[in-house]
């Protein structure tokens, strides 16, 4: 069977480095396989611009299968682009048409300063991490896992939870830039499970605190976060650190 | 890295939250105390006077006073702290599944435009002059009279439901945003807090729409 082929008009934004003011540039690109990735697609531009001579567009990837949480970019204004549970990596050029324009941007958040192009700083989750996403674990051999009964609605609630891979899509989408999303699911992860008690107390009120240092917006119940979230994360997972505050 | 309640978004929204579904429950008795103007001219006066006579009603019109007052700070404050979150908007909307709906997306515009029509409708039917009206033999305000005179102007009636319509949008979400706030929410029940939602806002909205419209139509 012949591939099939699309060409594209390109909207990327490009800026210099955080301090610039950054604006969207146009690009052009012929014979786009529908079978290649979002992100094969902006290698095939970066190889283009290369050949050209000009600066190739930053973007940040790594595993490129849907797991590590690296990729970002809106893609027309949706985060990870417009097919739900799917990171940018695993978005593939089928899911656009021949003539299209694209707008890509990078995730916009003041805690989420540019760095350069598309990619932004997102190592304000990695604070907020620290300031209460972990659990205290004494050295020594682990002890067997069935010693400690965990009810298995509360394992698989805490499993989905736990499959929130840090990627931003969530404050990308929310018209507030709120964190709540990614805060509760660390939250919720460690709420549901024995190891998560001893620090359960002070966890959502510590790491609520960092998310408002860190300049995050507040809820507003719209759900675009969770339809934005490659990992579907429910929005019960911010009811219930809605509730974590009064523990 | 100390916290604090009161300091906290969530605090501020669980504030808001509370205050927010206290008022909901004031506009649904609101539009269905209304309703008697179907019923008829004295009995409509007899609930209005029987309503303002009572002394509890300073308690009750203080406390709306706080909730309304609690409800709008909250709002305004965090709705600062949110435009300061994201400094650059994106050249291109959302669409599809992950646009969000309008009414949670336009909740503090929504409100404001609530808040000044209800400084409107105060002015207009609680502080202003009245005829009396004498209902089995007690001397009261013909509150009845007054309303079929306001609604008798098409611009006051258009005014009138695109407010309430408004409400109506802002119900729909706010309810259950307020719930959720408040920590009543989860998969299973997602569904029908949010189908309750805005059937709430739709049932206020909708009440309240049919009086203009009735008075226009049939006065």
């Amino acid at each position: 069977m012949a591939e099939k082929t699309i060409s594209l008009k390109l909207k990327v934004w490009r800026q210099k480095d955080a301090k610039s003011e950054g604006g969207f540039e146009d690009y052009s690109l012929d014979s786009v396989s529908t079978d290649m990735s979002f992100l094969e697609m902006m290698d095939v531009l970066n190889d283009k611009l290369i050949l050209e001579g000009k600066e190739p567009v930053n973007f940040d990837h790594d595993c490129r299968e849907g797991i590590c949480g690296m990729c970002s970019m809106v893609i027309n204004g949706n985060p990870h682009g417009p097919q739900t549970a799917t990171t940018t990596c695993q978005l593939h050029m089928r899911k656009f048409k021949d003539g299209d324009t694209i707008y890509i941007e990078p995730f916009r958040a003041t805690a989420f300063p540019v760095v350069k192009d598309l990619v932004v700083d997102r190592s304000s989750f990695d604070r907020i991490q620290q300031a209460g996403g972990y659990i205290s674990v004494n050295t020594g051999a682990a002890q067997d896992a069935n010693a400690i009964p965990v009810p298995k609605p509360d394992a698989d609630e805490a499993f989905e939870a736990a499959t929130c891979i840090g990627c931003g899509a969530c404050v990308a989408s929310c018209k507030n830039a709120s964190a709540m999303l990614f805060v509760s699911a660390k939250v919720s992860q460690y709420a549901l499970l024995p190891q998560g008690q001893p620090e359960r107390k002070d966890r959502a009120k510590k790491m609520l605190a960092k998310m408002e240092e860190e300049g995050f917006g507040a809820c507003s119940n719209t759900g675009s976060c969770s339809a934005a979230c490659p990992k579907e994360i429910s929005l019960s997972t911010i009811a219930r650190m809605n509730r974590e505050i009064f523990k | 890295m100390k916290f604090s309640y009161l300091k906290s978004t969530i605090g501020k929204k669980q504030v808001m939250a509370v205050a927010g579904l206290l008022l909901a429950g004031f506009v649904l008795t609101h539009m269905l105390g209304n309703m008697l103007l179907f019923v008829g001219a004295d009995m409509y006066n007899l609930y209005s006077y029987k309503l303002i006579s009572n002394p509890l009603i300073y308690l009750a019109e203080a406390g709306l006073v706080a909730f309304f007052l609690s409800h709008i700070v909250m709002g305004i404050v965090l709705s600062i702290r949110n435009k300061s979150s994201r400094q650059k908007s994106y050249a291109v909307a959302a669409s599809g599944e992950k646009k969000a709906s309008w009414s949670s997306r336009f909740m503090i515009h929504q409100g404001m435009v609530i808040a000044v029509f209800v400084v409107l409708h105060l002015l207009t039917f609680k502080f202003a002059d009245k005829q009396q009206t004498t209902v089995d033999g007690v001397v009261m305000d013909d509150l009845h009279q007054l309303v079929v005179d306001v609604f008798q102007s098409p611009v006051y009636v258009i005014g009138y439901v695109i407010a309430v319509g408004l409400l109506a949008f802002h119900l729909s979400h706010g309810v259950h945003s307020a719930l959720s706030t408040l920590g009543f929410y989860s998969e299973e029940k997602k569904s029908k807090i949010e189908c309750l939602s805005a059937i709430y806002g739709w049932v206020v909205g909708l009440g309240f729409m049919s009086q203009p419209i009735y008075v226009y139509l049939f006065y």
